[in-house]
């Protein structure tokens, strides 16, 4: 399946994808009106050190170990895209305590939130489309 | 090929996928004890403090597999390959998984059967908690024995809509088989701020109508009762047959039985614990649903293994949240902090064990998979104790992780 992948040589640790991915996942369509005033949890995480930086976001497993943990049956697949219904979620931690790739966050409303891959919005993901420098991709590897 | 498996909870919702996964004709007949359609059993708690509803909690099995509810499994026909129900019907199995679960353990208090049944309950089913929604009141004083996850969790649910809350457990602290003694203490002061109030190190003497005179001699009244001490795997239909078991059915790493084309996952069973080297049940939903999916492989001809089987718990009280992994042997490293809880066990370059907590447990499964996968710290950077950060992986790792994943 297509996935987010980071081309760890071309990343600036700018951080851009994180506001895009928030933007995204936000019902504005404006940066600042989504951004002002909050506390930006976005669905892909940049890792720095020094010269290095890389985003990490879900990996979508074929074999989800945080659906297989999740105690409410909030998260499941849609086609390969690994999806949390936010209306079942009781932010047990479950996933958070299984995801090998850290990959699940605590959202602004108290349950938990991660990357669909911006399915409910269409094509590509946010982060990737606004990646300066291209370092984001989404594609079959 | 037909398929029997006896109980509906994670373990048989594993198993049935997978044995439906393989395109395969095979029939699946699930028998299951409770009138209740499958539902998220953890819930319960969540249920009564209105975080969900039972609409919400059910569990959705695959179409095509046939749940008969209200049955409970009577006897297993090893020879004729059937099982024989409650409801007088005999379900011939070509694979059977026992998948059965555990139940409440009620020690024989002295006077037990003085409090009514009215105001007493355990804590284990959605009719459980149906009744104990029942008994809230503004005005009632309950007293919880057991201070483990059943009882705590229980504890958490009802705090604000009853009158008091006290907790007693014969163990000197709470929630011993989850946290180590800095963090049951932790634990145990951010509850009392709640309101909670514990009587530990303690038992029930002697229960009367509406009273219970402890072990030191007091006394603890109260107008419900929630019995919490502990559960037992429910093995008697296998040991019945002959088969082997321990504090559980004993499996292997393919949730095969002692028992020829009998397979067992989930509470039920006891297995290899790969944090402490020892075979213990491992009652937790992630080990439930990977027994039940290395179970249904098995039962449908395709050969899987399940070998990393740690202990581990997400959960939380209020707004405390906590998460653990592994055991708790081998050297400290103690990196709390005013953002929770991070307290490390290692052992011989691996990682053994960790408890979180509060902001601590972002992205904690980093630490997860390090215990799970036996990863030796010595190849990691040394600061993936203060933030679990991919990027203390060599390139090796992380590529490794990223083809796992596929």
């Amino acid at each position: 399946m297509k996935r987010v992948y980071i081309n760890e040589e071309w990343c600036l640790g700018c951080h851009l994808c994180e506001y895009n991915c928030f933007l995204s996942n936000s019902k504005e369509s404006d940066m600042v009106l989504a951004c002002m005033g909050k506390n930006i949890k976005s669905n892909l995480h940049i890792e720095d050190s020094g010269d290095i930086h890389f985003a990490f976001n879900c990996r979508h497993c074929k074999d989800p170990i945080c659906i297989k943990a999740c105690i409410s049956g909030a998260l499941h697949k849609e086609g390969e895209v690994v999806v949390i219904d936010k209306e079942k979620c009781v932010f047990c931690g479950s996933c958070i305590l299984v995801c090998p790739y850290g990959a699940l966050m605590e959202s602004e409303s108290g349950v938990m939130q991660k990357c669909e891959l911006c399915i409910s919005s269409g094509g590509v993901p946010k982060c990737v489309e606004g990646c300066p420098n291209g370092a984001l991709v989404f594609e079959e590897r | 090929m037909r398929h029997v498996i006896i109980g509906a909870s994670f373990a048989a919702l594993n198993a049935a996928k997978a044995i439906l996964s393989n395109e395969s004709d095979d029939e699946v007949v699930v028998l299951s004890k409770e009138k209740d359609a499958p539902y998220y059993r953890p819930l319960i708690s969540y249920l009564l403090m209105g975080k969900t509803t039972e609409e919400k909690m059910r569990m959705s099995f695959p179409e095509s597999v046939k749940i008969i509810l209200g049955t409970e499994a009577e006897r297993i026909d090893t020879k004729k390959k059937e099982v024989i129900a409650s409801n007088g019907k005999r379900y011939k199995y070509d694979r059977l998984l026992i998948s059965t679960g555990s139940r409440p353990f009620v020690p024989p208090f002295k006077g037990l059967d003085r409090v009514s049944d009215e105001i007493k309950t355990t804590f284990m089913t959605l009719e459980d908690a149906r009744k104990l929604n029942g008994m809230l009141d503004k005005d009632k004083r309950v007293l919880i024995i057991g201070s483990g996850l059943i009882g705590l969790k229980s504890a958490e649910a009802i705090l604000e809509r009853v009158k008091s809350v006290d907790v007693i457990d014969l163990q000197n602290r709470i929630l011993p088989a989850v946290l180590d003694e800095v963090s049951s203490e932790y634990l145990k002061k951010y509850l009392e701020a709640k309101g909670m109030r514990f009587h530990l190190g303690l038992s029930v003497d002697e229960f009367s109508e509406k009273s219970a005179r402890l072990t030191d001699n007091s006394t603890l009244d109260f107008d419900i009762l929630v019995l919490a001490v502990g559960v037992r795997a429910n093995t008697s239909l296998f040991e019945e047959i002959g088969g082997k078991t321990g504090r559980g059915i004993l499996i292997d790493t393919h949730s095969r039985t002692s028992i020829p084309n009998i397979y067992a996952a989930g509470d039920v069973t006891e297995s290899m614990d790969i944090s402490s080297m020892a075979s213990k049940p491992i009652q937790i939903v992630p080990n439930a649903a990977f027994q039940g999916e290395t179970a249904g492989m098995n039962m449908a001809g395709i050969e899987k293994t399940f070998e990393n089987a740690v202990p581990m718990n997400a959960t939380g009280f209020f707004s405390l949240h906590l998460i653990t992994a592994g055991t708790y042997k081998g050297e400290l490293l103690d990196l709390s902090d005013e953002n929770g809880l991070r307290r490390f066990y290692i052992e011989n370059d691996e990682l053994k064990g960790f408890i979180l907590t509060e902001s601590a447990i972002e992205r904690g499964g980093i630490y997860t998979s390090l215990i799970r996968d036996r990863v030796k710290l010595s190849t990691l950077d040394k600061n993936i104790f203060k933030a679990p950060l991919l990027m203390a992986f060599p390139k090796e790792r992380r590529e490794k992780i990223e083809k796992e994943a596929q």
